[in-house]
């Protein structure tokens, strides 16, 4: 037995970067800025929820769909705060965060392949589950030019009669880009001349500073060819509990109930428990997004200040400065920044290629932190400035 | 339209200041997207108006070391014909042993809490200073033993899981 692992696996791209991930997490005194999640731990209410379930004995499987009450309370919010309705009963599917949720999605509609266009940079998983159910992820690039944002000729050109799907993923992780109501109508004209359907991961979508966020199935015509993903880890603080959900079309969400039925069974119950308690009020959630808010703007006059161009994000907990007026790659600089100044970016090429020569810097740190890291970075600056 | 703006642009100054006084105006300038003359000066004008009452430190005493005793005094009184019970009120109000004054509803009329070095000095106060005071009906004392949280703020900083330095 030589080759222990799949085929599948290795083809996976090693990442290199994973030992400077190491440094950064053993590293003291470092400030990180390399965070993907929210600071605030969970508001009380939900955990005191959670708790409560558990004394009242709530610990066994649920449904695989999830727990009907759940799924009927989702209905109501994205109908109340997005105009479109969801059939509690089979157009809505409870996971264990969006990320099983997306997983199931690709595996639900792509046959071996089949072309999956991705907009990069984005979040890392799509290309990689794309790739395990045999389907083709294609890349098109956004750029800062853009504002990052999926422009329809640009989506047009990548399209063969191999298409099958869209990933659309904003507001952004890595770039803070949103996209306006014309923007996404403009992608949805697209969608339905070509016949495709949108996979629209919209975990950041409450996360929206400038405007309102527009949910992808709102759009006329939209929700039977989108699968909406959503989830409670960053708009309710609660990454750690795994939660999220897809709803969609029902022969869709039907195939990923399969598929979800016999990998994961169900989500957690506790999670689901405490996810209810989370529908229920919106006040510190809005406490959050106004918190995030004032980072946001801290952080992008500071990074604008110690000299880097930095596009103004719109959503998410994002910046992603440019470095390029210093002469390395975003690898180098990161690994830099952290050996002598001690701080925590995440280099932009993680996020596709189109991503070098950016860094993303979270905001989901405290003011303290993040005044601290411009001042480091800051000087950091001063010595590495090409001339 | 204008007017409008600043009075949101007031509420968020204050949301702000409420939970970080020391921040600087050019910080507060960025968060709010106004520039720095226009926070210095809508900040003078909550100064100068009363708005903004004072700025303080929230010091937990005990772990500093600083010996303190603090009680509530429930105080019934009888309200007098004109002034019902501010006056009464104003009154207990001026000793610098009492650190606020609340009317509430309720078998008694007035909260009052009080802070002195020692028990007996809190007691005595209690007993020189309010219950003779006329119009005071009657007072019960009680003593605290332990504050968890004051002015929305935790006394003992929360222990939190360590999140990941790096999630993509
Ligand atoms: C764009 C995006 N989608 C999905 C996820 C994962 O979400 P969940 O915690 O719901 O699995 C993340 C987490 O960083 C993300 O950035």
């Amino acid at each position: 037995m030589s080759d222990r692992v799949a085929d599948r696996v290795k083809g996976l791209k090693g990442s290199g970067i994973r030992e400077f991930f190491d440094i950064a997490q053993q590293m003291e005194g470092a400030i990180s800025l390399g965070v993907g999640e929210p600071d605030f731990v969970t508001p009380w209410s939900i955990r005191e929820a959670c708790i409560f379930s558990l004394e009242k004995g709530y610990t066994s499987y649920t449904s695989n769909w999830g727990l009907l009450e759940l799924r009927e309370m989702i209905s109501d919010k994205v109908y109340t705060d997005d105009s479109v309705y969801y059939d509690p009963e089979g157009e809505i599917l409870i996971t264990t965060g969006v990320s099983e949720a997306f997983d199931l999605a690709v595996r639900a509609i792509a046959n071996p392949g089949d072309e999956v266009i991705i907009h990069e940079p984005s979040y890392v998983s799509y290309k990689p589950c794309t790739l395990f159910t045999g389907g083709s992820p294609v890349c098109v690039d956004t750029g800062v030019g853009d504002e990052f944002k999926l422009r329809a000729e640009k989506l047009e050109q990548k399209i063969t009669d191999k298409t099958k799907a869209i990933i659309l993923s904003y507001p952004n992780n890595p770039t803070g880009a949103a996209l306006s109501r014309k923007d996404v109508e403009e992608i949805a004209d697209v969608v339905t001349e070509h016949d495709l359907l949108v996979i629209s991961d919209e975990v950041y979508g409450k996360l929206t500073y400038d405007g309102k966020h527009t949910c992808f199935s709102s759009l006329n015509g939209m929700k039977d060819r989108t699968i909406l993903l959503n989830g409670f880890s960053k708009a309710y603080a609660m990454t750690g509990w795994r939660l999220g959900y897809a709803a969609g079309n029902k022969d869709i969400i039907e195939a990923m109930m399969k598929i979800h039925q016999y990998i994961m069974l169900c989500a957690p119950i506790t999670a689901q428990m405490a996810a209810m308690e989370a529908l229920r009020t919106n006040d510190e959630m809005e406490q959050m997004v106004s918190e995030y808010n004032r980072r946001r703007r801290l952080m992008v006059e500071g990074l604008r200040e110690i000299g880097l161009s930095c596009f103004e994000p719109k959503g998410a907990f994002y910046t992603f400065p440019s470095i390029e007026n210093t002469g390395l790659t975003s690898e180098e600089f990161a690994k830099r920044l952290l050996l002598e100044e001690k701080v925590v970016v995440i280099p932009g090429s993680v996020f596709g290629a189109s991503g070098e020569g950016f860094i993303r810097c979270s905001y989901a740190v405290s003011q303290y932190e993040i005044k601290e890291a411009l001042k480091r970075m800051g000087r950091f600056l001063e010595g590495h400035r090409v001339v | 339209m204008k007017e409008e703006v600043k009075e949101k642009e007031k509420e968020e100054i204050l949301r702000i200041l409420e939970e970080n006084a020391r921040l600087s105006d050019n910080e507060i300038a960025k968060m709010v997207d106004m520039d720095e003359g226009g926070v210095k000066s809508i900040i003078s004008e909550l100064e100068n108006s009363g708005i903004i009452r004072k700025y303080k430190a929230l010091i937990n005493h005990e772990k500093a070391g600083i010996e303190t005793v603090q009680a509530v005094i429930d105080v019934k009184v009888s309200p007098e014909r004109n002034t019902g019970y501010d006056s009464i009120a104003e009154r207990i109000s001026r000793f610098p042993e009492v650190k606020s004054v609340r009317l509430i509803s309720g078998e008694y009329d007035l909260s009052v809490l009080i802070q002195g070095k020692t028990m007996h000095e809190v007691a005595y106060f209690v007993a020189e200073k309010i219950a003779p005071l006329e119009g005071v009906r009657n007072t019960v004392t009680h003593f605290l033993l332990k504050t968890y949280k004051e002015n929305g703020e935790m006394y003992e900083e929360e222990e939190k899981g360590e999140r990941l330095a790096v999630t993509l």
